[in-house]
């Protein structure tokens, strides 16, 4: 899968906690590479662990793509879940809505805090995010 | 007796004991993996020794060379002694691969006997080559897989220590208590900290527990969700809780993302919430000789 003008710097597979912490880091690292402002990063590696989580936790698992960007410098992920898909995905990423315990805000806050935001999900087929941030 | 009809290569190992002793520990010097920085030269030759002699009893013991299998009863003395071999050099370091290189050294000596043995008869010299040779393989296979499992435990264990180490409650004053928290909050390690902060309110008769993120490099929904609940469950003990080191990017970020923090109270550094703290507690800090400090 390639991403216009992006250079693919890690895939990181998603199947427990752990792996939430191992993309924010990579997604990190990006940030780092680009010398970007630490606000910049938060945001977006925060956005990242939202989505990574529900992949791990709605998903089934899957798997998250990181792209570097050069111009405009920036980072982009492509997350992929084994879930079984969302039926309405603007509920979804409305604020309080939640099908566990959670706060129901992941989504609609990953959304806020990413540049650009794409969520793909059909019944059945999983759930594909992309969304990116300048650095 | 063992066996005799079960293999030549045992034969020899048996007839000729201290001699392949000393071809094995050559074998292991020229391969380099002798490591005599790591071992003494007596050691070295112990555990040679005990090792061939764990596969001569297994042998007496009833275990086939033919049907090898290490799971017998019969082997129960090589497993353990193998076992040991294993987690000695582990401890001193030495590196997987030449855990397995250090077992199959002694195929060599035990192969050239057989070849002086047998001369021409390359047919029974083969057959025999090749039995001996997967015994040796499979024991290889053994220290590696025990290898593996003995570093696993010892991943198991650091984790553990991390866990624990990573929740430490100090207190700072008389009934003021604080929680330093530093990298990755996940649920398992948000549990630590809760439980461990309300025995600690309950031992210290605290009234103030400060909850410092500093260290946390993200916040997201969960750790929000993780911090409110403890300090809900803090509230819930009588105490209050104070979430301090709430930086402006975390700040910024816990607004975007649309979380409440409600009436919990925060300070952007745990020097401000100490100060917090003394008020509530009841101290001012004054200045040797001077005026009250003033504290914003």
């Amino acid at each position: 899968m390639t991403v216009p003008g992006g250079r693919l710097v890690a895939t990181v597979k998603l199947s427990t906690d752990r792996d939430v912490a191992r993309a924010r880091q990579a997604v990190s690292r990006a940030f780092d590479d680009l010398k970007a402002r630490a606000i910049r990063k938060t945001r977006f590696v925060t956005a990242v662990s939202e989505i990574a989580r529900n992949a791990v936790t709605h998903g089934r698992g899957g798997e998250m793509s990181i792209f570097v960007h050069d111009r405009p410098p920036g980072v982009s992920v492509i997350c992929s879940d084994n879930g079984p898909g969302i039926e309405n995905t603007e509920q979804a990423m409305s604020d309080g809505f939640s099908t566990g315990r959670s706060m129901g805000k992941g989504l609609g806050g990953a959304r806020r805090l990413a540049d650009t935001f794409e969520l793909v999900s059909s019944p059945g087929s999983g759930t594909v995010v992309r969304m990116s941030g300048t650095a | 007796m063992p066996n005799r009809s079960d293999g030549k290569g045992l034969e020899i190992i048996e007839d000729d004991f201290d001699a392949v002793v000393n071809d094995w520990i050559e074998m292991q010097k020229d391969e380099g993996i002798q490591r005599t920085d790591l071992f003494s030269e007596t050691e070295i030759h112990e555990q040679t020794r005990s090792f061939l002699r764990a596969f001569i009893h297994g042998i007496r013991a009833g275990g086939s060379v033919t049907d090898f299998s290490l799971e017998h009863k019969s082997w129960q003395e090589l497993r353990d002694v193998l076992d040991d071999i294993t987690r000695e050099r582990i401890g001193r370091g030495v590196p997987a691969g030449e855990m397995a290189g250090f077992v199959l050294a002694l195929k060599e000596p035990v192969f050239n006997r057989l070849r002086e043995h047998y001369g021409k008869k390359v047919d029974t010299m083969l057959d025999e080559i090749v039995k001996f040779g997967s015994v040796v393989d499979e024991l290889a296979l053994f220290t590696n897989q025990q290898f593996i499992i003995e570093r696993e435990q010892v991943i198991e264990r650091q984790r553990d220590e991390m866990l624990e180490l990573s929740t430490p409650v100090v207190e700072l004053w008389e009934r003021v208590l604080t929680i330093p928290l530093i990298g990755t909050l996940d649920s398992v390690r948000a549990q630590e900290v809760m439980e461990n902060l309300l025995e600690a309110i309950v031992r210290h008769r605290a009234e103030v527990a400060i909850v410092d993120i500093t260290g946390v490099q993200t916040v997201d929904t969960q750790v929000a969700q993780h911090l409110l609940r403890t300090a809900a469950a803090v509230r819930l003990m009588g105490a209050e809780c104070i979430i301090s080191g709430v930086s402006p990017k975390i700040a910024q970020t816990i607004v975007q993302l649309g979380v409440d923090v409600g009436d919990v109270t925060t300070r952007s550094s745990i020097r401000t919430a100490l100060v917090h703290a003394f008020e509530t507690v009841g101290y001012t800090i004054t200045r040797r000789g001077g005026e009250a400090e003033q504290f914003v």
